[in-house]
Formats: structure tokens, sequence, C-alpha cells
């Protein structure tokens, strides 16, 4: 989908990929002609695309992503041992400076790097080798590395989160790793404050403030201002806080996005409502947004990576739902217009803002 | 030349028709056959089958002349009139689901 920056009306092209589900694409930020996209099907498995035009023709690259050494086994559902197996590539995270170099967060939980435009694939062994991983255990979509942000002040340093480990930080460039997940209470887990165990959803920085993460977990909003040694609640007024999606506006470091949902059970939003909710002060007290959006019988679901934000002034805001629309809001959120109202469930939704 | 009928997903990702014609050298056998095709169009690599191990994907079948060849010995020669290439060796992506 495409548009200019007035962002009113948009050309919708494709279908890619028909039949084969997209868990995420990214495009490089230092080439945007440059897109990585992860193509999965129960059937044929893992494909890796890349792009080289913006994304008007495709090749596939590599697809082997195998474990570094014995892999061994974390916890399956019935806490018994299962063994590493890999399933699917959940995220892809451009580097900041390499159009040549890329991450991809795969399930079962373990971080794999390219330095060449995704043809080969080796793990970085650091996370999956922690030694809390043979206790790491999955959520309900799998035990999957969904969650990849790289401080852009300290190119060593990057974060993950995982379902249902939590979330880790490398100051190394990937090295090692350690939890960072104090402050998270999590009631459906044994300890609720265990080092590791915790359902983090997503976690979104912004440029200008790296030391502060905004996490969606799997219930609670939270904030970390200190590189994620410390957690706090900002769940305030929101309806519920369980829920997917965060992000932060692109020009408005405090201006935080969530869609919640019903609850860990029912997931969709509240009370037949599609509604964006708006902090404007960094959390704890928030906004319904509503306009353009259902606002009467609305079940349907926004996934983890399917809110983004561009970099125009004012900052857009995109958000797809598992009901197959695609909401757009060119004013930061205040009002939203469908670009597509009738595709398959979206699972993930990323702009990328061409100058 | 052998004759393989792809499923459509890969007709696409492959960037092919629903026929590929492949030159086998020596017995044309699944993994002879496979061999060639992910050489001709390595974009199916891993698709059909692990790049380790050789192993079946689950949900991926292989059909020729009436009969059901999926769980055959990879080494085992194919029928003599897929190896004329008088008939296809189907490749399917197994009914799943409902």
């Amino acid at each position: 989908m495409s548009s200019d920056a007035s962002r009113k009306s948009w050309k919708v092209d494709g279908p890619h990929f028909a039949g084969w589900e997209i868990y995420h694409l990214k495009g490089s930020p230092v080439n945007p002609d440059r897109v990585y996209a992860s193509q999965s099907s129960g059937w044929f498995g893992q494909v890796l695309q890349r792009s080289d035009d913006g994304g008007q023709t495709w090749t596939a690259v590599g697809n082997q992503f195998l474990y570094e050494g014995e892999p061994g086994t974390h916890k399956w559902y019935d806490g018994s041992p299962h063994p590493w197996e890999f399933k699917r590539v959940w995220h892809l995270e451009p580097s900041l400076n390499d159009p040549d170099m890329v991450y991809a967060g795969v399930e079962d939980a373990a971080l794999f790097a390219s330095s060449d435009g995704g043809t080969s694939w080796n793990e970085m062994p650091g996370l999956r080798t922690h030694k809390t991983a043979p206790e790491w255990a999955p959520g309900a979509g799998g035990m999957c590395l969904h969650t990849m942000v790289i401080d852009p002040s300290e190119p060593d340093r990057m974060y993950v989160a995982i379902s249902s480990a939590g979330t880790f930080r490398t100051d190394d460039a990937g090295k090692s790793w350690r939890p960072i997940n104090n402050g998270l209470k999590s009631n459906y887990i044994p300890d609720p404050d265990a080092y590791v165990g915790h359902c983090v959803h997503r976690i979104a920085m912004h440029p200008s403030r790296p030391n502060t993460l905004f996490m969606q977990k799997h219930w609670d909003v939270m904030r970390t201002d200190d590189g994620g040694e410390n957690w706090r609640e900002i769940s305030g007024n929101l309806p519920t806080d369980f829920g997917f999606v965060i992000d932060i506006n692109a020009n408005e470091p405090d201006t935080v996005y969530v869609v919640p949902i019903t609850s860990d059970s029912h997931h969709f939003v509240p009370d037949g409502k599609l509604r964006v909710y708006r902090s404007r002060t960094g959390g704890d007290d928030w906004e319904a947004l509503t306009k353009g959006l259902p606002q009467e019988n609305c079940y349907v679901n926004v996934l983890r990576d399917a809110m983004t934000v561009d970099t125009l002034d004012p900052s857009g805001i995109y958000f797809g739902t598992s009901g197959g629309q695609v909401y757009a809001s060119a004013d930061g959120g205040d009002s939203w217009n469908a670009i597509v109202r009738d595709l398959p469930a979206v699972l993930s939704v990323e702009v990328q803002t061409l100058k | 030349m052998i004759q393989v009928v792809l499923p459509k997903n890969l007709q696409i990702l492959a960037g092919v028709g629903r026929v590929v014609e492949l030159e086998v050298p020596g017995q044309a056998t699944q993994r002879s056959v496979l061999d060639a095709l992910e050489a001709s169009h390595p974009a199916l690599l891993g698709t059909l089958r692990d790049p380790q191990t050789k192993k079946r994907r689950p949900m991926v079948r292989f059909f020729a002349c009436e009969e059901d060849l999926s769980d055959e010995p990879l080494d085992t020669p194919l029928p003599g009139d897929v190896a004329a290439g008088k008939e296809p060796l189907l490749i399917i992506g197994a009914i799943a689901g409902g």
C-alpha cells in the first residue's frame, strides 16, 4: 500500500506471495529499497524473501536456520523437557546502518543473524544457551522470539522479547544476554515476579530516548526508564490492560498507543468497540481514540507486530486486525480510515517513510 | 525428460508453471529427482524436504501412476513410466484441516 505525504488516498498492490502466511516484513532503514519478508507455510515451511526494489520483485534467499551445537531442551506446555525445534521466523529486524545485515527472531526462541542480505544465517547462540533457557516454556502461540529493538545510540545494545520467557538485553552485540524482567508481575506463573517466564507481547522504544521502553505484556502495560533494569506498571485507566501491540508517536516520545483486548481467553476488543488508547503522558493516563473505528459489533484482535508509525509530522499510525482491516491515521490517532477492509487476518504492519 | 508437477504455492515460489521438466542423471529416484529439482530451482530448497536429513516434510506427498510413493525409500527407483517421461511425479500438499 502506498500514498503521498497527505496519506489520504492509498494504492493497494498485490497479493504478493498468495497462499502463504507472511509473519513479518521490514525494510532496511538505510536502504528502503531493501525489504525482507518472512514467508511461512504449514506445508512447505520457512522461506525468506528479499526485495531490492522496494517490494516490486522478490527473490527467495536463505531459509536454513540451524541451531548451533546440540540445542538441548526447553519446557513443554506440561512442564516436560522438549527438544528445541525450528518452526518459523516471527520477526525480522534489519540493521540500523548496514542493509546487508539483518536479524531474525525465530520459534523455538533463538536469534539468528545474516550479514549477506539473508543468503546465509548463523545463530547468535548466547541467547538460547542462557542458563535459564531449559526453563523457558511456550506461550499459546508457540515459544517465539517476536520482538527485537536495537538501541540507536549504543549499537551493541539490543533488546529481545520471548513468549513466554520475558525480555532480555545484550550490551555486547549479542554475545551474552541477561533477563531484564524486574518489576514484571505475572499471576499466571507459579512465581509472579520470577526472573524469567513472563509472557511479554511487545516492547517499543523511541529512538530519541533509548533508555525508555514501553511494554505490552500478556496482562499489564509497563514502562522502564533505565534500559529495562526496572519496570513499573502504567496501565492507569485502560479498560483492560491485556493486549498485544504498543507503539510510540514518532515525534512525541511520551505519546504511546495500545489496543486493549478483552482478556487472555477473549482475544477481541472489549464491548464490541475497536478503540486505540493513547497516552500523551508516557502512560498512566489514557484516552480512547474512536473516530472512524467501528464502535459496535466489532470482535477483532490486533496482533503484536500489527501496529506501526511513520515519521511524518503529524505522525501516521497504522494497525491491522484479525478481521483483515488495515486502519490508518494521518493525525496521530485523532481520526482513522480503513485502507483495506477485506484481507485475511493481518499478522504484521510496517511502514516506510520515503523522502 | 522427467516431468514433475508442483502444487500452486510452489509454482509461485519457483516462478514456474504447473509442470517442470528435468534432466535427471542416472537412475530416477525420489532423491535424484528432488536433487535435480532443487538444483534447477533453488527457491524450493527446504520446502519439500529437510536440507540436511532429506526427510520429506510431513504434509508433502509424492504420487505417481496412481500410487502413493511418499513413504518409499529415497533411493528406490521411480516407476518406469515416470523415468521415461510418460507420467509425471506429482508433488502434493496434503489435504489437511477440512
